[in-house]
């Protein structure tokens, strides 16, 4: 039983970082009905950022408390993280808003690999160390439980992110309007909304979520490369699916559920008789098994309307 | 306070739309009357910006409002309840009334508008915390209209009002477009099938056939004229 909820820190500290990226996805998905295959490199661009801007302000910051400047950074990569992907769109998706899908997602993938391949160029191929922005520390609980402090964190953290993100879908006046756009962008348009601001703050939204999204799986795992956004970005791909594409709800609980599932068959590999080293491809039979079954994914609406 | 020039549109490689000029005096209701597939939807999509004009001018109370956004266009006071009502169906009907003066800031100003629609359709606050897309055709064509007007617009375009909505919530509706023109002294451009309806409760009429403008007159005077009532009043 302990080793489970062991298992269970683990699997939600991690499960916390697909479902930050997962929303992304969702959310682009919402407003403009296709998937971002470029975010999971928007999530590598936040750890990048989160290094570089991390060194540049230390200097400036020797008398801060840790938590402030953690906070900073933090902060400072999930902006320049909103303006890349909202550059994204304008440049490389709104010439081909008229177009068909395919050739947004297609264009998509370029962008991914542009991204990739930049990296490597500007920051090397070989993955680096991720400077801890907290000192990591290990706190026992009850009954011979451990967790990192940082897991902890991550977890808090994120908790506040998403009701931040929950707010601001449910109680402003642009959050409202991405969800009517959502649901009927001719309607939305026809009552005054503005698609193309909506859709940028979309996507800066849905950046800004990858982007802390990356500085927790770095602080986590501590080594960030030009390639480290490409699996967990499949991954929270599946968990957008497993959820529900589209569904805010589903991408968090779709995260978390991929995060402790993924955790739990490498925990207990020997008792499954799984090796280990399956644990990729833990997200991808998922992802077979939801086409299969519930294509609409736990929190997905099938469409139907009423005439 | 709406005039129409020559107006030419389509979709693709279609043109819908041949040179329909036509005019909506203030305070009026005018309406325009067709078969289906005569462009009467898109000549009113293509005032509100969704479909562009191809040739000709949009005016709108004098300014030249040609292939404006359509969000730049509702905010000149020019509203357009589209056809099959395009209600947010996910959304409660408070929050779809929200959407209808979402470009609106003065707070006092939406309250009393609020209290106005929902004075104009009960049914409505009844069901104000419900998902809209739980509402009867009629509620949910009541939801269309009443949105509309939480933009508190000078000039109303209504497409199909009565489509697929039961015959008592169809007299209902039509009597409360009367109202509104009365009340608000709001200007309405109506697009009805139903040309017994429309040419009952409009000051002028339009007859558009394939594209063109047929026929032009005061619908006291299109009702009795032998070629309308052949064609769309089956008398």
């Amino acid at each position: 039983m302990n080793e489970f909820l062991q298992q269970l820190i683990n699997g939600l500290s991690l499960g916390a970082v697909y479902a930050l990226i997962a929303l992304g996805y969702t959310m682009v998905y919402g407003v403009l009905r296709f998937i971002n295959f470029a975010h999971g490199d928007v999530f590598m661009v936040g750890a990048f950022a989160g290094m570089h801007f991390g060194r540049w302000l230390k200097p400036f910051a020797a008398a801060w408390p840790e938590w402030l400047f953690a906070s900073v950074v933090l902060l400072g990569s999930m902006l320049f993280c909103a303006v890349l992907g909202i550059l994204i769109e304008r440049l490389a998706y709104k010439p081909l808003r008229e177009r068909p899908r395919l050739t947004v997602l297609i264009t998509a993938i370029g962008v991914s690999l542009l991204l990739e391949y930049s990296g490597q160029l500007i920051f090397g191929a070989a993955p680096r160390g991720f400077p801890s922005l907290i000192t990591s520390t290990s706190i026992s609980g009850l009954g011979g439980l451990r967790a990192s402090n940082i897991q902890l964190i991550v977890l808090v953290v994120t908790g506040l992110l998403l009701l931040g993100l929950h707010l601001i879908v449910m109680r402003t006046r642009l959050g409202l309007a991405m969800r009517a756009l959502s649901l009927n962008p001719t309607a939305a348009r026809l009552m005054g909304v503005n698609t193309n601001v909506v859709i940028s703050f979309t996507f800066g939204l849905g950046s800004a979520l990858a982007a802390a999204g990356a500085i927790f799986y770095a602080s986590l795992y501590q080594a960030i490369d030009p390639f480290m956004g490409v699996l967990p970005g499949m991954k929270a791909f599946v968990a957008a699916v497993l959820g529900g594409v589209g569904s805010l709800p589903g991408a968090m609980v779709g995260g978390l559920i991929l995060g402790v599932v993924e955790t739990l068959v490498v925990g207990y590999s020997k008792l499954l008789g799984i090796p280990p080293g399956y644990r990729d491809a833990v997200a991808f039979v998922i992802l077979i098994l939801i086409l299969l079954f519930k294509p609409s994914g736990l929190f997905g609406k099938t469409q139907r309307e009423k005439v | 306070m709406l005039e129409l020039e020559n107006i030419t549109a389509g979709y693709g490689s279609i043109t819908a739309l041949h040179g329909v000029s036509l005019r909506v005096e203030k305070g009026s209701i005018v309406t325009l009357v067709g078969a289906n597939g005569a462009g009467k939807s898109t000549t009113l999509r293509a005032i509100s910006g969704l479909v562009a004009v191809r040739e000709g001018r949009v005016l709108f109370e004098g300014e030249d409002l040609t292939n404006k956004r359509p969000h730049q266009i509702v905010a000149r006071g020019l509203a357009h309840v589209p056809e099959g009502r395009m209600i947010f169906s996910n959304l409660t009907v408070m929050e779809n009334l929200q959407m209808g003066a979402y470009l609106r800031r003065d707070r006092a100003g939406i309250a009393s508008d609020l209290e106005f629609v929902l004075e104009t359709f009960p049914r409505l606050r009844e069901r104000t915390w419900q998902q809209a897309g739980t509402l009867s055709g009629g509620e949910q064509q009541m939801l269309a209209i009443a949105r509309a007007l939480m933009g508190r617009p000078r000039c109303l375009m209504l497409d199909e009002p009565s489509l697929g909505i039961a015959p008592l919530l169809v007299k209902t509706i039509f009597e409360k477009i009367v109202e509104v023109n009365r009340e608000l002294g709001l200007t309405v451009l109506l697009v009805e099938q139903n040309a017994h309806l429309a040419l009952e409760v409009s000051h002028f009429g339009y007859v558009l056939e394939t594209g063109r403008i047929l026929l032009a007159d005061k619908s006291a005077a299109l009702k009795t004229n032998p070629a309308v009532q052949a064609a769309y009043l089956g008398a």
